[in-house]
């Protein structure tokens, strides 16, 4: 499996200094991602997560790192929120977005992403009359426009409804098994557990865990020999792993909590 | 950055009222301001109560002037409405069926002849502040008028009586009355009666009498002229410093496209800007793609420029507010006579104008996170910049003016003002200036919006 993708020592830091509320929203991140891999990043709120699929997508700069694309095409986005023109239609989107990454043959890439997508019935309905869920298929159909071999879903099925969410992931693996690399960020673990090849687990802007689900659900007692796993493990783990190594589960000096027996975090996040 | 104002385009077409308002808008705003200084302003209308005796005169000299030379010459100057009583007056103003009211006392005329008392006239008005300050003005101005023309009838009788004494002849209005000598033919007179007399004190005497007459001759007629002076005492003769007066029809003209312009300007740009962040496409627009190793962590190659964005955004705005502006030049051109020789300078004044108008706008859209905001802020902004821009030097105390002045400066709707004016009227001495201060302006307000997009999430 090709590296597509490497993550070094990333660091992002908003504002000025710290008596002025400066936060530290990511701290030494590294990781690299292989073309077909599908990678979860998970963990609570505030832990980095958007902010580290919006350096992956250049949409911020790093304060200390770098990505480092392996291949040319840059990466598709596909923010949480979808970034699209209300007033024109699905197919004047795609085709605009077309034209501004140069493709060669924009009108081409449109009927394709139509298909692909399974909106060639809506293509000439204004984006503002869409639902929820169309909405979010030509968020993800603009960043799959060019082709990219790299894509960053920032919580791609927080508001699509159970039908919507499974054709999404249908979607998606498709794309995965054509050697695309997806690395989406989620609140929801079971989906991670269903569809990630890894998970990469952020808290207070460190990396603490990257590895597969399995190992993840190995490091608590839901993953234990003799235990029957279920659906809600994998949460029920991470909510563990979080309370054991989180940075906030640790005292200043960086010494475990004592009373929750908690570890050091690790910033490799191996177990 | 084509495909992106291709789209604004489409986006500015499909929003219907938008786009009415933009067509809308200037025309009536031509329309309602040609017709309004096209026409000459109504005369006010004002109650006026005649209390004279009819037929009371003023006598000047042997001349009778009818007091009701006065009334007519009052009545000329508004839209008279002649009421009997002084109550009827009264409820005329009350009703607004008249701006004010006249009331004529009686013995006008009396008073008038004895040089002792000054003859007075009532004036009655209501409303509030306004309706009264222009009530007063507009009455103050009728009766300045009226007084006017009749003094003038009483300088031409007391001329025609100085006249009579001087050559002699028959008083009008002295019927019957014998031909008068005149001073100018008495020392004729004397001087043949005094060659005839033997007596050399009858000769002096005579001489003295010559002398006086010639004295009195000459200051007769330094009288008539001095007349004509204290009719109208001090003339003005008005001398502007630098360039070409501008009629206020036309400087009115150059307000009404200038503040349709800041409008149309500050409204598109600030709105195209904040609806790129509105619609969350801002960071797809200007995020880095296609990096490579050699850019690592360096992101670049994006879909549009911060840059090339605010160009596009500036250009729009600035674009359709120029067609509009001309058009409404165009439009106005229609009622009021403008100088289409001067054509070019509009078109420069108009460009550059828009350009730093649209730049302000963009500045304004960088700093919103929405439409509505954006719309906000920009009308906020922009009429107290009006508002200033036309404060007079002298209505404010004078540190105050210069702050009014430092703030005039650094934004761009007085120095378009003055460039429009320069170009379509020749006003100031100079557009090359105006025009320097407008691009300086764009430059600054386009930096504050590249720096106002410096995060865009």
């Amino acid at each position: 499996m090709s590296t597509v993708l490497s993550v070094s020592a990333l660091a992002k830091r908003y504002g000025g200094s710290r008596s002025r509320g400066a936060r530290q929203a990511l701290q030494d991140v590294s990781f690299r991602l292989g073309a077909g891999e599908l990678v979860a990043v998970v963990g609570p709120n505030g832990a980095g997560k958007t902010t580290l699929l919006s350096i992956i997508a250049a949409v911020q700069t790093p304060s200390g790192g770098s990505v480092v694309w392996e291949q040319a095409g840059g990466v598709g986005w596909v923010p949480q929120t979808p970034a699209l023109y209300s007033r024109l239609t699905v197919a004047e989107n795609l085709e605009l977005f077309a034209r501004l990454e140069r493709l060669r043959e924009p009108r081409a890439a449109v009927a394709r992403m139509l298909a692909q997508t399974g909106l060639a019935h809506r293509a000439g309905d204004l984006v503002g009359r869409l639902s929820g869920g169309n909405r979010q298929r030509v968020n993800v159909a603009l960043a799959l426009i060019a082709d990219p071999p790299v894509l960053a879903l920032d919580e791609p099925s927080a508001a699509l409804d159970p039908s919507q969410r499974e054709r999404l992931w249908e979607f998606i693996a498709a794309r995965v098994a054509a050697d695309t690399a997806v690395l989406f960020s989620t609140h929801n673990v079971s989906e991670a557990q269903r569809y990630a090849s890894r998970v990469l687990v952020l808290d207070e802007g460190r990396l603490l865990f990257d590895g597969s689900p399995a190992a993840l659900l190995a490091s608590s007692p839901e993953g234990e020999p003799g235990h029957e796993r279920g659906a809600g493990d994998l949460e029920r783990a991470l909510v563990r792993f979080l309370r054991e190594r989180s940075p906030r589960s640790t005292a200043p000096d960086g010494r475990a909590d004592a009373r929750r027996g908690g570890a050091r975090a690790h910033p490799e996040g191996t177990l | 950055m084509s495909w992106l104002l291709r789209k604004d385009l489409m986006i500015l077409g499909r929003s219907r009222l938008l786009l009415t308002l933009l067509i809308v808008y200037p025309v009536v705003i031509a329309l309602l301001l040609g017709f309004a200084i096209s026409r000459s302003p109504a005369r006010p209308r004002v109650a006026i109560v005649d209390e004279s005796a009819p037929g009371e005169t003023l006598q000047v000299g042997g001349q009778h002037l009818p007091v009701s030379r006065y009334v007519h010459e009052l009545f000329s100057q508004v839209q008279s409405l002649a009421v009997p009583t002084r109550a009827q007056a009264v409820e005329k103003v009350d009703s607004g069926a008249a701006l004010a009211a006249v009331i004529l006392p009686p013995g006008l005329a009396a008073r008038l002849s004895s040089n002792e008392n000054q003859a007075q006239l009532e004036v009655l008005y209501n409303g509030n502040a306004l309706q009264q300050s222009i009530a007063r003005t507009a009455i103050e101005a009728a009766l300045a008028q009226a007084n006017l023309g009749f003094s003038a009838q009483i300088q031409g009788a007391a001329r025609e009586v100085i006249g009579t004494l001087l050559t002699g002849g028959r008083l009008s209005g002295f019927a019957g009355s014998e031909e008068l000598l005149g001073l100018e033919r008495i020392p004729t007179m004397l001087g043949a009666i005094a060659a005839r007399q033997p007596r050399a004190s009858d000769r002096r005497s005579l001489e003295r009498i010559d002398a006086f007459a010639g004295f009195a001759a000459q200051n007769l007629t330094l009288a008539s002229r001095v007349l004509a002076t204290i009719g109208q005492p001090i003339r003005v003769d008005s001398v502007l410093l630098h360039g070409r007066r501008t009629p206020l029809d036309d400087f009115a003209v150059v307000v009404a496209v200038s503040l349709s312009m800041m409008l149309l300007c500050v409204l598109l740009a600030a709105g195209g800007v904040a609806l790129e962040r509105e619609e969350h496409t801002l960071a797809r627009l200007l995020r880095g793609r296609r990096v490579d190793r050699s850019g690592a962590g360096a992101p670049g190659g994006a879909l549009i420029t911060r840059e090339g964005l605010l160009a596009e955004k500036t250009l729009l705005a600035a674009a359709s507010a120029f067609v509009v502006a001309f058009a409404m030049l165009a439009g106005i051109g229609a009622f009021v006579a403008l100088d289409w020789s001067r054509v070019a300078l509009w078109l420069g004044a108009l460009a550059l104008s828009a350009l730093a108008l649209s730049a302000l706008g963009v500045a304004i859209g960088a700093l919103a996170r929405e439409v509505r905001a954006a719309s906000l802020l920009a009308l906020l902004a922009t009429l107290p910049l009006a508002f200033l821009a036309l404060v007079p030097s002298a209505s404010v105390a004078g540190g105050f003016y210069d702050v009014i002045e430092a703030v005039s400066f650094v934004f761009p709707f007085k120095a378009a003002l003055e460039a429009l004016d320069t170009a379509v009227n020749g006003a100031t001495p100079a557009i090359g200036l105006s025009l320097a201060h407008l691009a300086v302006l764009t430059v600054v307000f386009a930096a504050l919006a590249r720096l106002g997009l410096r995060e865009v999430e």
